[in-house]
């Protein structure tokens, strides 16, 4: 992935400056490059690469516990892997922020990921997530700042979609 | 030779806690701690099993300066194995886990667990690159397991091999929210809670 600008990194990692958050926790994707990057180069900003997407979410906890804030940056088919997790926040009303980058949607070129990438919204509102999906650019950062008020402001699990039309597909040579 | 009482382990164990934050795992673990060294700095897990290494970690980040025990069984352990990894990649030196091997599943009718055959918890840590680990079956080796998991750098993980609760359960309270109120207002004063 080049690291030309995609229109909506550097706002939300400006936003996760402005907000405080010290750790990111993340099973990888290619949409969340630029993202990681930023905050891998920042000092004062802690990257943790996670062994399933779900640990993310007990260490989120924990650092909330010790009065550190925390986002979890997932693929979207990491969104099956959490479930379990999710009751932790829920039954703790504790801040749960997500950022999550689409797969399986319009352009998709791999149907192998259209069964996760379909479930998405209804697994999170299931677990009591609010999901809010940006299809533009333009609209991550709003959505994100929004989330961070909910999260931190209000001890909600919100996660950021980022429509894959937003991201890019991959093709597959196709 | 007599299996090891686990709440009498646990309760050795913390006689000199020391500022210690606390999470046990979902279960036994849970009761243990509650009924040997009920503090507000106990961050009781009821559910996300799997998860009390990841939010002990989380913990052990946040909270650099106090000494972070995780205290889970071996069932809770396996289903969140590959945390340890996490842990080792992030090397908290404030970070201690107990895993409380009964090599049972106790709580739901003591099916036999993964560790009673071929599952070696500390060989694993070990694999997994947490490199100081210690497995205790007998009573006389529960002072230096104290130590390890209380005065050594961390990352460290032992595992404490001992009999089914000889104690019936005690239970914290299942207030989530009061809990994550308590537990900040403990470690982070009650403004900040």
């Amino acid at each position: 992935m080049s690291d030309t600008d995609d229109g909506w990194s550097g706002e939300v990692f400006g936003l996760i400056k402005e907000a405080g958050i010290s750790l990111i926790t993340t099973v990888p994707d290619a949409g969340l490059t630029r993202l990681l990057n930023m905050c891998s180069k920042d000092p004062d900003v802690r990257v943790v690469t996670l062994s399933t997407e779900e640990e993310g979410v007990g260490i989120g906890y924990g650092a909330w516990l010790g009065g550190t804030r925390s986002l979890l940056c997932l693929q979207s088919s990491g969104t099956g892997n959490i479930i379990n997790g999710l009751a932790l926040p829920a039954f703790a009303e504790s801040p749960c922020l997500m950022l999550v980058t689409m797969r399986g949607q319009e352009g998709e070129g791999n149907p192998a990921q259209f069964p996760m990438g379909r479930a998405v919204a209804s697994v999170f509102e299931a677990m009591g997530v609010t999901c809010l999906e940006a299809t533009d650019n333009k609209e991550v950062a709003s959505y994100f700042r929004q989330a961070v008020d909910m999260a931190f402001g209000e001890g909600k699990a919100v996660a950021v979609l980022i429509a894959q039309q937003v991201i890019g597909s991959k093709t597959f040579g196709k | 030779m007599e299996m090891l009482n686990r709440r009498e382990v646990l309760a050795q164990i913390l006689e000199n806690r020391g500022n210690a934050l606390i999470v046990p795992g979902l279960g036994t673990a849970n009761y243990d701690l509650f009924a040997v060294s009920s503090r507000d700095e106990n961050a009781y897990m009821w559910n996300a099993m799997g998860l009390t290494v990841p939010t002990g970690l989380g913990l052990a980040i946040a909270q650099p300066d106090r000494r972070v025990l995780v205290v889970t069984g071996d069932g809770e352990m396996m289903m969140g194995i590959g945390s340890l990894s996490v842990v080792a990649a992030q090397a908290p030196k404030n970070l201690s886990i107990l895993v409380v091997d009964n090599e049972m599943f106790e709580e739901t009718g003591a099916q036999t667990g993964l560790s009673a055959t071929c599952v070696d918890i500390a060989q694993i840590a070990l694999g997994s690159g947490i490199q100081k680990t210690m497995t205790v079956n007998n009573g006389n080796e529960v002072a230096r397991l104290a130590e390890f998991l209380l005065e050594e750098e961390g990352p460290v993980l032992a595992v404490a091999k001992v009999g089914p609760s000889a104690d019936k359960p005690v239970y914290p309270t299942m207030d989530g929210p009061g809990i994550v109120r308590t537990f900040r207002a403990a470690v982070l004063g009650a403004t900040n809670a």
